[in-house]
């Protein structure tokens, strides 16, 4: 039986409205006036989450990645009914809690006493109930000297633990949990933890929010992930995380156009195979700073024709970080129809730490009237520039670098007596 | 609450349609949560203040005395059935003072509780709700001060005192219908906490509180009765005082306006409550 069950789940934004917009009323009337002057009225909106179907059986825990602003709490707002979707719908069955936070509505002017009945009630805890946990909860928080006493005169961590304390042991049959576990001290995250398997293990369905990757994988076996407030992954923990910090989403670092009649192109190329490979060879959707990266590209060639493979990268922000062909004298007479797998190689050292898209193209010299452009499909790969560890450009710098480009260069001085002849990185291995 | 055997009810989460419909079962579920803000609201409010509940005392008293002050003895407003002036004017410094306290804790009480109704959920109504609610332990405050009035006049109190409740719940049905208006318009208009001090200035002068429905002719008392204070606060003097005839038409048309907001602000506050967490 489903304790959940989205479907084409959606909420829409205005944009502004997602952020403060304390409009005033003058600010309604100058818009009033605007509409009526121009005779509509436009609003730009964005999809904080859209067409998200899935469904949650009972007692199963599921996990639910993504990047920031990828859809994960609208996500839980939604299904605990704080606002309401714009699209589709989501059936709940059974006593929805949600943990969206540590500590909601809790008053420093109370005293901890107070605030447990307080925060009880907030959650939805029936004043029995919480009667009847009162002991437990004290004794999970480690606050029984402190009862009644403000909580404003508890240190900030006391009074975390009090709020996780009262959360957690909250009992409906469904709950949902935002990223709470980031609280407090080491050890009284491992109890936090160890409380959450308990809730998975006592066969309450839970929907779990979380950035920290070791806590979603020892705690949810199947997780769900979104990107730009869709769905894209739903599946086994290990296989879902692999894909999210590969940053494979969607498109990959392997295209293959099987079909030659349908392979993109025209009656004189077309392209067959794409791939990003590493040094080795081997397929790879990342690749460190240090090691070159190969753009691998197969096209046939079906007349006899002067074509060249081309390759165009682009980042993130869509700005074209370099467009590059082969120069290899070969490529400047034609060549006989056939198969060819081309491989450019970027070299160790160059791109900077980022997700890059590669366009990949078969064109011929601008001569004449025949097309130069005869096969090309954008953002065929993707694929991600990761540092590790090692000599890099960064040197001894912790912080992020910018740019697109993140060349090792050389450096001279012409201070005497300086041996600054040797690479940076070299220099800073001798120290 | 439910046995085991019953079967779970599967509540739809969906874009609401145009209808709008008040859900009595569900803010019945959750009647320990109001109690239980009002408490906060009670508690907190005592545990800040110097003087705490006397507060509740003081201010319909000393608005009193400064009134008796300016406009008996400087203005020569008069009170009805020769009733002292101070006793005429307390009486309905009561309920005003309760109303005022509601309209002021309403107005802002989606946006100062914006940390609860962004990270749970709740029948938005009780908020507002609450805020009608609390006030009403310092109109009980106060109402001691009304028996000692009455020791110190010498006055027992009336058999028509027996209906008092239900002017004080007159007083909070038409509180409630203004404080839900305010609560939800200053959701999305900040303005609200700006013009509400002028609102109630005015308003005061409006409502019989200086001076008694008498002193209108009773052709023309259908207009003040627009106002649902006017029946709350005449009705509350006829109750405690027990002098003059019930103006009967005047509670019925005030209590028909009281619901009228309530009900018109009930429609309003359901329809854009579902925006509040993401406009807060």
């Amino acid at each position: 039986m489903q304790a959940i069950r989205t479907e084409g789940l959606g909420k829409r934004y205005r944009i502004g409205e997602l952020h403060s917009s304390i409009d005033t009323l003058r600010d309604h009337l100058m818009h009033g006036l605007r509409t009526l002057r121009t005779g509509r009225t436009k609003h730009e909106t964005i999809w904080a989450l859209r067409d998200v179907s899935f469904e949650v059986a009972e007692g199963e825990v599921l996990g639910i990645i993504g990047r920031n602003g990828a859809g994960k709490t609208t996500l839980l707002r939604l299904l605990s009914r704080i606002t309401e979707p714009t699209a589709g719908y989501a059936d709940i069955r059974g006593r929805v809690g949600s943990l969206l936070e540590v500590g909601t509505g809790f008053h420093a002017e109370l005293t901890g006493r107070e605030n447990i009945f307080l925060n009880g009630a907030i959650l939805g805890m029936r004043r029995s109930e919480i009667v009847r946990k009162f002991d437990e909860i004290v004794e999970f928080a480690g606050v029984e000297k402190f009862l009644d006493t403000p909580v404003k005169r508890y240190s900030s961590g006391m009074t975390v633990r009090l709020a996780f304390s009262v959360a957690a042991h909250l009992e409906p049959e469904i709950l949902l949990v935002d990223e709470v576990l980031a609280v407090g001290d080491a050890e009284f995250q491992k109890r936090c933890l160890g409380k959450m398997e308990s809730f998975g293990r006592s066969g309450r369905t839970v929907l779990f929010v979380s950035h920290s990757m070791p806590t979603i994988a020892r705690l949810c076996p199947r997780l769900i992930l979104l990107d730009g407030g869709r769905l894209v992954e739903d599946g086994p923990a290990e296989q879902v995380i692999g894909h999210y910090l590969h940053g494979d989403h969607g498109t990959s670092a392997r295209r293959e156009w099987r079909d030659r009649t349908t392979a993109p192109g025209d009656d004189w190329a077309r392209l067959r195979s794409a791939r990003v490979v590493d040094a080795t060879g081997a397929t790879s959707d990342v690749v460190d700073v240090s090691e070159p990266v190969g753009i691998e590209i197969g096209f046939d060639l079906l007349r006899r024709e002067t074509v060249f493979p081309w390759i165009d990268l682009v980042d993130e922000r869509g700005s074209l970080v370099f467009s590059a062909m082969d120069t290899n004298p070969v490529w400047t007479e034609p060549r006989d129809p056939g198969h060819y797998v081309i491989t450019a190689w970027i070299p160790e050292h160059l791109l900077n730490e980022s997700t890059l898209h590669v366009t990949v193209s078969v064109k011929s010299p601008l001569l004449g009237r025949k097309p130069w452009r005869h096969a090309e499909v954008e953002s065929a790969l993707t694929f991600q520039v990761v540092e590790r560890e090692g000599p890099t450009a960064r040197g001894a710098f912790a912080g992020r670098i910018g740019g697109p480009v993140r060349p090792l260069l050389r450096w001279t001085s012409e201070a005497a007596g300086a041996e600054t002849d040797a690479p940076l990185v070299a220099r800073r291995r001798s120290d | 609450m439910s046995s085991v055997a019953a079967p779970t009810r599967v509540r739809r989460i969906q874009p609401r349609r145009r209808r709008v419909s008040l859900d009595l079962r569900e803010l019945w579920a959750y009647r320990e949560l109001l109690f239980f803000l009002i408490w906060r609201d009670v508690k907190v409010k005592y545990k800040q203040t110097a003087l705490g509940a006397a507060w509740a005392i003081l201010v319909p008293l000393l608005a009193t005395i400064v009134f008796t002050l300016l406009f008996h003895r400087g203005l020569h407003l008069k009170s009805e059935y020769h009733v002292p002036y101070p006793l005429f004017v307390f009486t309905a410094m009561l309920p005003w003072t309760y109303f005022t306290a509601c309209l002021s804790a309403s107005s802002t009480s989606i946006v100062g509780n914006q940390n609860l109704i962004t990270k749970v959920f709740f029948p938005r109504l009780i908020i507002p709700l609450g805020s009608v609610v609390a006030p009403v332990i310092d109109f009980l405050c106060a109402f001691t001060v009304l028996i000692g009035m009455f020791l110190w006049y010498g006055r027992a109190p009336h058999w028509h005192a027996v209906v008092i409740p239900v002017f004080l719940g007159m007083a909070l049905l038409a509180a409630f219908g203004v404080g839900l208006w305010l609560s939800a318009l200053n959701v999305r208009y900040r303005d609200v906490p700006y013009v509400l001090p002028f609102l109630i200035q005015i308003w005061f002068f409006v409502t019989p509180i200086l001076w008694g429905i008498t002193a209108v002719k009773p052709h023309t008392q259908w207009l003040l009765a627009l106002n649902p204070m006017t029946g709350v606060i005449d009705g509350f003097r006829w109750a405690v005082l027990g002098r003059g005839l019930p103006h009967y038409r005047v509670y019925l048309e005030s209590l028909g306006i009281g619901l009228a907001i309530t009900l018109s602000g009930l429609w309003y506050f359901k329809r854009v409550e579902r925006y509040f967490a993401d406009l807060i």
